[in-house]
C-alpha cells in the first residue's frame, strides 16, 4: 500500500545550541490510517503536527507526501497542499466570528483549486456529513461547543482532503461531543480519509484504529493507547 | 478520495476573492473601520476644503478687483530704460489733462493726480512744539478734475473741492481717513485748518473709503493749482484715473493718449489700474497655501491613524492569519489582503471627506453670499487620494501580517 505520509529521521530544533524538541522520527501512515499520537505536554505533538501539515519545516530528516519530497517545495506549493490536500481541525476551533456557518466552512474554498460554482452545494454537503444543515446561517457565538468543533470539521474536509490532522480536537468539548467528533472521525476514516490526530487524552485516544506515543521527542510508532 | 496531483493544485484567490476577504475584514468591526475611515475623511475633508475655499475665495476677490478693473482706466507717462539702465518717463501729463480728455466716448469723470515731493511739513497747529515727539508727516497729494466721482470716493464728513476751488487757487484740503487721524481732525464742519509748511490750508472734507488710489486715505489732498502755486516745482502729475462706462476701455485706452498728445501718443501709457492683478494672485497664492498645508498635515495624521488601527487588527488577528495560512493561504497572499483593506478604509474616508469638505464649502460659501467655486473632480480625485494614503499606511502592517508564522499563531 502507498504510503500517504513518510518520515525519515526528522528532527526539529528551535535555534542554534537548543537541544531537539524531536529526534530521529520514523513515521508511516496510509490513506487508511486512524492514527492518534499522544504524549506529555512539551513533548513535541504539537511541533510534530504542524511539520506533517507543512506548516513548518523539520531541521533535519525528509517528509515524504505521497511519495514527493516536502523539502523541495515552494512556499506557494505548500500553500497550495495545505489548501487542496490536508485539512485541519483546531483545540480552539479558529471560526471567524463575524461569518456565518456556511461561510465559515466557504472560507475553505478561497485558497484552493475548486471552481465557484461548486463550492456552495459542496460546503452544504460538508455541514450535512456533520449534521449541522439546520444551523448554517447561525453565527458561531450561537453554538455549541461541539457544534464549533464540527463546523471546523466541515471546514476541514470540504475540500475533499487526503490527510486531516487534528490538534486536540476534543479538548474543549464535554464527554458526549467528544463522543461525537470521534465518531464523526471515525466515518470520515471509513470513507477513505487519513486521520492523524494528536491528545494527551488516552480514552480519546483508544478510539483510533492506530496509536503512537512522542516522548522526550521520539516517536514509538508501537505503543498501545 | 481523490489523488492530489502537485501540479493542478495551483492556489486561486483572485481579485474578487481578495476584494471580498479585504471588505468583509474592514467591515468586520465596525468601529474599527469608522476609526480607521475617521483619520483620513478629516484629512481630505481638510485638503479639499483648503482648496474649495481657497478658490472661492480667490474667486470673489477676483470678481471684486474684475469689478473695478473694469470700470476704470489709468494712464501714465510711458516709460523707457535710460542709459543708466534705470526706466524712466519719456512726457509728463498736461495739467489740463482733464479738459483734454473730456467729451470722448465712454468717459464718466477723470480727475489728474499727483503728488508735492519732496513733501511739505503738515502740522494740525501753525507752531511746532519742540518737546512734542516727532511724527512721520502724511504724503501731501494733488488733485484736478473731478475727484470723487473718477476714483469712487465717499465722503464721510464735508465735501470735496470743486473746479472753482481749483479756478481761484483756494487753500482748501481733503483728508483721507488715516491723514485725518494722524492729524487729530475729526470733521470738517468746523471748517478746521492743517499747515502745510507753515501755510494754512481749510479741511473741507474727510474720505474714508476709495476705489481705487487706496493710498489717498493716508493722503492730504490739495489742489493742482493750489500746490503749484506754494510748492512749485515739488508738484507734479503722477497718473490720469478716468471712470469709464462698462466695456468702454479698450476704446478709451486707445483714444485718450491722442487726446493727451496727438503727436505722440505712445509717450502714454493707459491701462487698467495694475495693482489689482497683481495683489490678486498674491492673496489667492496665500490663502491657497495656508489651506493647503493644513491639508496635508491632518492627511498624513490620517494616514498614521490607519497604520495604527491596522497595526492593532493585525495584532488580534493572529489566530485567523494563522487559519488562512493553514487553509492554504500563501504570505503575499495574506499581505494582499490587509494592503486592500487599506485601501479600502482610505478610499471610503476620502469619499466621506470629500463628501463632507464640498458641503462645508458651499454652506460657508451661501452664509457669505458668495458663489462656491469647486471642481467637479475633486471628488474623484480625493477618493483616489485616500486610497494611496490608504496603501501607504497600510504597507508596515500588511507586511507584518504576511510575516506570521501560521504555527505561532494557531497555538495562541
Amino acid at each position: 500500500m502507498t504510503a500517504l505520509l513518510e518520515l525519515s529521521g526528522v528532527g526539529r530544533s528551535f535555534g542554534v545550541g537548543a537541544p531537539p524538541v524531536l529526534h530521529q522520527l520514523d513515521l508511516v501512515v496510509h490513506n487508511d490510517d486512524f492514527l492518534a499520537i499522544t504524549g506529555p505536554s512539551g513533548a513535541g505533538k504539537s511541533t510534530l503536527l504542524n511539520i506533517l501539515g507543512l506548516l513548518d519545516r523539520p531541521t533535519e530528516g525528509e517528509y515524504r507526501f505521497d511519495g514527493a519530497p516536502t523539502r523541495d517545495l515552494r512556499e506557494t506549493e505548500r500553500a497550495a497542499l495545505r489548501g487542496s490536500g490536508i485539512g485541519f481541525v483546531f483545540q480552539g476551533f479558529h471560526l471567524l466570528a463575524a461569518r456565518t456557518v456556511l461561510e465559515n466552512v466557504l472560507l475553505a474554498f478561497i485558497y484552493g483549486s475548486v471552481p465557484r460554482h461548486e463550492r456552495t452545494s459542496r460546503a452544504r454537503d460538508a455541514l450535512t456529513k456533520v449534521g449541522l444543515t439546520h444551523r448554517m446561517d447561525a453565527f458561531p457565538g450561537t453554538l455549541s461547543g461541539g457544534e464549533r468543533q464540527r463546523v471546523a470539521i466541515a471546514r476541514a474536509v470540504c475540500t475533499g482532503p487526503r490527510l486531516l490532522l487534528a490538534d486536540e480536537p476534543t479538548g474543549n468539548l464535554d464527554q458526549a461531543n467528544a463522543d461525537g467528533v470521534m465518531r464523526l472521525f471515525a466515518e470520515l476514516n471509513d470513507d477513505g480519509l487519513a486521520v492523524v490526530m494528536i491528545t494527551h487524552d488516552r480514552e480519546i485516544a483508544r478510539r483510533a484504529r492506530r496509536h503512537a506515543r512522542l516522548s522526550d521527542g521520539r516517536l514509538d510508532t508501537e505503543a498501545k493507547a | 478520495m481523490k489523488t492530489w496531483d502537485r501540479s493542478s493544485a495551483a492556489a486561486r484567490f483572485g481579485f474578487r476573492d481578495v476584494l471580498a476577504e479585504a471588505l468583509s475584514g474592514a467591515a468586520a468591526r465596525p468601529g474599527r473601520l469608522i476609526v480607521g475611515t475617521l483619520g483620513t475623511a478629516v484629512g481630505i475633508g481638510a485638503l479639499v476644503l483648503a482648496l474649495g475655499l481657497g478658490a472661492t475665495a480667490s474667486g470673489q476677490v477676483s470678481a471684486h478687483f474684475d469689478a473695478v478693473a473694469s470700470t476704470h482706466v489709468e494712464v501714465t507717462p510711458a516709460e523707457r530704460a535710460g542709459a543708466d539702465g534705470q526706466q524712466h518717463a519719456v512726457s509728463t501729463l498736461p495739467t489740463d489733462s482733464v479738459d483734454r480728455v473730456d467729451g470722448l466716448a465712454g468717459i464718466r469723470s477723470a480727475v489728474l493726480l499727483g503728488a508735492v515731493e519732496p513733501g511739505p511739513a503738515v502740522r494740525a497747529v501753525p507752531i511746532d512744539d519742540p518737546s512734542a515727539p516727532a511724527v512721520t508727516d502724511p504724503p501731501v497729494r494733488v488733485a484736478s478734475g473731478e475727484l470723487m466721482e473718477a476714483i469712487g470716493a465717499h465722503v464721510v464728513h464735508g465735501r470735496a473741492f470743486d473746479r472753482g476751488h481749483e479756478l481761484r487757487g483756494d487753500r482748501v484740503a481733503v483728508l483721507g481717513a488715516e491723514a485725518a487721524e494722524r492729524l487729530g481732525v475729526r470733521g470738517a464742519e468746523s471748517a478746521p485748518s492743517i499747515f502745510l509748511d507753515g501755510i494754512a490750508y481749510t479741511v473741507v472734507g474727510l474720505l474714508d473709503s476709495v476705489e481705487v488710489e487706496q493710498s489717498l486715505l493716508t493722503a492730504v489732498i490739495i489742489p493742482f493749482s493750489t500746490a503749484r502755486h506754494d510748492f512749485g516745482s515739488a508738484t507734479s502729475a503722477t497718473g490720469l484715473m478716468i471712470a469709464i462706462e462698462p466695456g468702454a476701455g479698450e476704446v478709451v485706452a486707445h483714444q485718450v493718449p491722442i487726446a493727451l498728445d496727438s503727436g505722440a501718443p505712445d509717450a502714454f501709457t493707459a491701462a487698467a489700474p495694475a495693482a489689482p492683478a497683481v495683489l490678486q494672485g498674491e492673496v489667492a497664492g496665500d490663502l491657497d497655501l495656508a489651506f493647503l498645508a493644513i491639508g496635508v498635515i491632518t492627511l498624513v495624521a490620517g494616514g498614521l491613524g490607519i497604520a495604527n488601527v491596522t497595526m492593532l487588527s493585525v495584532a488580534q488577528r493572529r489566530g485567523e492569519i494563522g487559519l488562512r495560512r493553514a487553509l492554504g493561504a500563501t504570505r503575499r497572499q495574506i499581505a494582499a489582503q490587509f494592503a486592500v483593506e487599506t485601501v479600502l478604509v482610505g478610499a471610503l474616508g476620502g469619499l466621506i471627506g470629500a463628501g463632507c469638505g464640498v458641503l462645508i464649502v458651499v454652506a460657508i460659501a451661501a452664509a457669505q453670499g458668495w458663489t462656491p467655486v469647486l471642481d467637479p473632480l475633486s471628488t474623484l480625485g480625493a477618493t483616489v487620494a485616500g486610497g494611496v494614503i490608504g496603501l501607504v499606511a497600510g504597507a508596515y502592517p500588511a507586511l507584518s501580517a504576511a510575516r506570521i508564522e501560521p504555527a505561532d499563531a494557531l497555538r495562541e
